[in-house]
């Protein structure tokens, strides 16, 4: 009988309201990666692209163009199925290595 | 992010429509009504809507235009004739006051120093100057320029917006398991389930459309919001060598001779540019410098004859008549795709019945983000009913939606009955207009935020109902051709605007109507209204 209030409410009750800190730190993260690094991703691939791709530039620099407008949402997409917000930005980072490899490796031809 | 990828992208479909959803709404519906903007801004002149649309050969209606302007302006430096077509009746002579500035800075469609008339095209008579508004203009420039602000700020929100719509569409798909099966389960009555269905239906049924519609506005603005991969490509070069090589030579250049030289007659010419054509008719017509030794003439083909925006068009000398031959520019895959999707977002292509299919998908669209916004506040109320009272998040989304749902309408018509009722000498009129455009929205939101419930929601729906009904009635009555005459005389883009404002204006009223009857029902946490809110005006099949 006297059990029952020590027992339930004041341990259960930090658990219950709202998500924690950490998960809006994650959502954060996740924003911030969304929307700022999916731009960066986009905006590189559309330059390493414009440079690459086998045909005259007007139509390589068009297609990198319009490819860049697809990549960034499924970008941010994968920024918020990824498991984890670290995983999320590691992905981006991954797909950003090899535009800005292109990008480093024209710097230094030219 | 939480568990499954399908919660997450169901998290993140709520919150990128959502953050962004008002916005979109207001983006959706002006651009809806901008499929119509000719028409809207043909019923927004009443004085032109008695003109003769007799038809007469090209020739014929050009020759009144040169004639008209070889009177006012033999010493402008550009003429632009705009060819009278079934949108818009009237034929349009235009000029560029002298002494202007130079041609360059024309354009990139700076409407300063620019005069024109309207004429009729069967006799040149000139026209009683229509009024000034800007008519459909406005919903066109509202749709990625917004207003009061720089055009530049505006196209970065308007993007942000529209990759945030890209976002929550695609989300949105993957959330949606059973997007085929849903797509026939309607349980109308049910709350909240009912407005998950609609939002469903309205999104589903025009998904192509919403993705396309999208897809294309960002990309109209591409260069813009990613300029990294011209830069790459285009680091050594002028800034404009990549517009140069997409969009044909810098004939910006051109500078007049300033000899005297007669202009060859333009009606040929048009003919010449026409057989080219396959038949297609001339739309418009450019004179550079006319009279003048260096005279060009360029022919643009009538807009609506193939889907992509680059629309054909023919220089001739403007002394001898001759063609000019142009080097051959933007003839690649990814220049026609683009010209493709640009062509497909502003649906100049469209002949009556596709540009009704999308007015249609744009109604669907308007419904799906207004479904969407609604869906959010239905389903956070039972929290709040069960905590005992309106949180300020919810509370503030019920305001916008009110304010953005019913309030929009409202200030659309509110725009049109300006467009009536100020005097036609006002001063900066067109202004006067769009003032009371943003001044009836204004205090639509300002009442839904400060009040937000179902009265609101039902007092503001019969208001932009009531004015939207009567537009008809406005028309009649302050000069326009009403509903008798426009039909009996086929003049049918006023007919239309009328036809489409009443059941617009019908709608609404319903819609107040059913929030009243469903007072008492079970389920009144929503806000049971019911189909695809407003936002669209004006049409016409002709």
């Amino acid at each position: 009988m006297q059990a029952q209030p020590t027992m339930a409410p004041v341990p259960a009750k930090p658990k219950k309201p709202g998500p924690g800190w950490r998960y809006r730190a994650g959502v954060a993260v996740r924003a911030l990666a969304a929307i700022a690094g999916g731009y960066a991703l986009s905006a590189a691939w559309a330059a390493a692209l414009a440079l690459t791709l086998p045909a005259v530039r007007v139509e390589a620099a068009l297609t990198a163009t319009m490819l860049a407008l697809a990549i960034y949402p499924c970008a941010a997409m994968w920024c918020f199925g990824a498991r984890t917000a670290p995983r999320a930005v590691a992905g981006l980072l991954i797909a950003g290595a090899l535009p800005a490899a292109i990008l480093l490796l024209s710097k230094g031809a030219a | 992010m939480k568990e499954g990828i399908r919660q997450s992208m169901a998290w993140l479909h709520t919150w990128s429509g959502l953050l962004v959803g008002w916005v979109l709404f207001m983006v959706f519906a002006a651009g809806t009504a901008s499929y119509f903007r000719d028409e809207i801004t043909l019923w927004m002149k009443p004085e032109l809507h008695t003109a003769a649309h007799a038809q007469v050969p090209q020739a014929v209606a050009l020759a009144h235009a040169v004639d008209t302007l070889q009177d006012k302006a033999p010493h402008s430096p550009r003429w632009f004739i705009t060819m009278p077509a079934g949108r818009e009746p009237a034929l349009r002579a235009g000029y560029t006051a002298p002494r202007g500035e130079n041609s360059g800075g024309q354009k990139k469609g700076g409407r300063r120093g620019v005069k024109s008339v309207m004429l009729d095209p069967a006799t040149g008579a000139e026209l009683s100057t229509p009024r000034e508004t800007r008519g459909g203009d406005f919903f066109y420039r509202l749709h990625f320029d917004l207003h009061y602000m720089p055009v530049l700020w505006a196209r970065w929100i308007v993007g942000a917006c529209a990759m945030f719509m890209l976002v929550a569409i695609l989300s949105g798909i993957v959330t949606h398991k059973r997007i085929f099966k849903d797509f026939f389960t309607f349980r109308p009555r049910k709350g909240q389930r009912s407005w998950l269905d609609f939002h469903n239906v309205s999104a589903v049924l025009a998904l192509p459309y919403h993705l396309m519609i999208t897809y294309t506005g960002l990309l109209t603005l591409m260069f813009m919001y990613f300029p990294q991969g011209i830069e790459a490509a285009y680091k050594e070069d002028k800034p404009d060598t990549f517009f140069a090589e997409l969009f044909g030579g810098p004939l910006a250049d051109a500078e007049a001779a300033r000899v005297k030289a007669p202009l060859a007659p333009l009606g040929p010419m048009v003919e010449q540019a026409s057989r080219a054509w396959h038949g297609a008719p001339a739309g418009r017509v450019t004179v550079d410098f006319p009279n003048d030794a260096n005279a060009t003439v360029t022919i643009t083909q009538q807009t609506g004859h193939g889907i992509s925006s680059e629309v054909p068009s023919l220089t001739f000398n403007g002394v001898t008549g001759s063609l000019v031959p142009r080097p051959e520019t933007g003839k690649g895959a990814a220049a026609a795709t683009r010209g493709v999707m640009v062509g497909l977002h502003i649906a100049r292509f469209a002949d009556p019945l596709a540009r009704w299919l999308f007015f249609i998908s744009g109604l669907a669209g308007c419904a799906m983000v207004a479904t969407g916004l609604l869906l959010w506040a239905v389903k956070e109320r039972p929290k709040h009913a069960k905590a005992g009272r309106t949180g300020f998040g919810l509370r503030l989304v019920d305001g916008l939606n009110i304010g953005a749902v019913a309030g929009l309408p409202l200030a659309m018509a509110v725009f049109f009955w300006a467009n009536r009722l100020i005097e036609t000498g006002t001063l900066q009129r067109p202004d006067a207009e769009i003032r009371w455009f943003f001044t009836a929205w204004c205090i639509a939101a300002i009442a839904a935020l400060a009040k937000p419930g179902r009265p609101m929601w039902r007092l503001q729906l019969l208001l932009g109902g009531l004015a939207f009904v009567l537009l008809p009635l406005l028309n009649g009555m302050t000069g326009g051709a009403h509903l008798g005459t426009s039909i009996a005389h086929g003049l049918w883009p006023v007919a239309g605007f009328d036809i489409v404002t009443l059941l617009l204006g019908a709608f609404l009223l319903y819609c107040s109507h059913y929030l009243g009857k469903r007072k008492k029902a079970p389920q009144a946490a929503g806000i049971p209204l019911k189909t695809e809110p407003e936002s669209r005006l004006a049409g016409s099949n002709a």
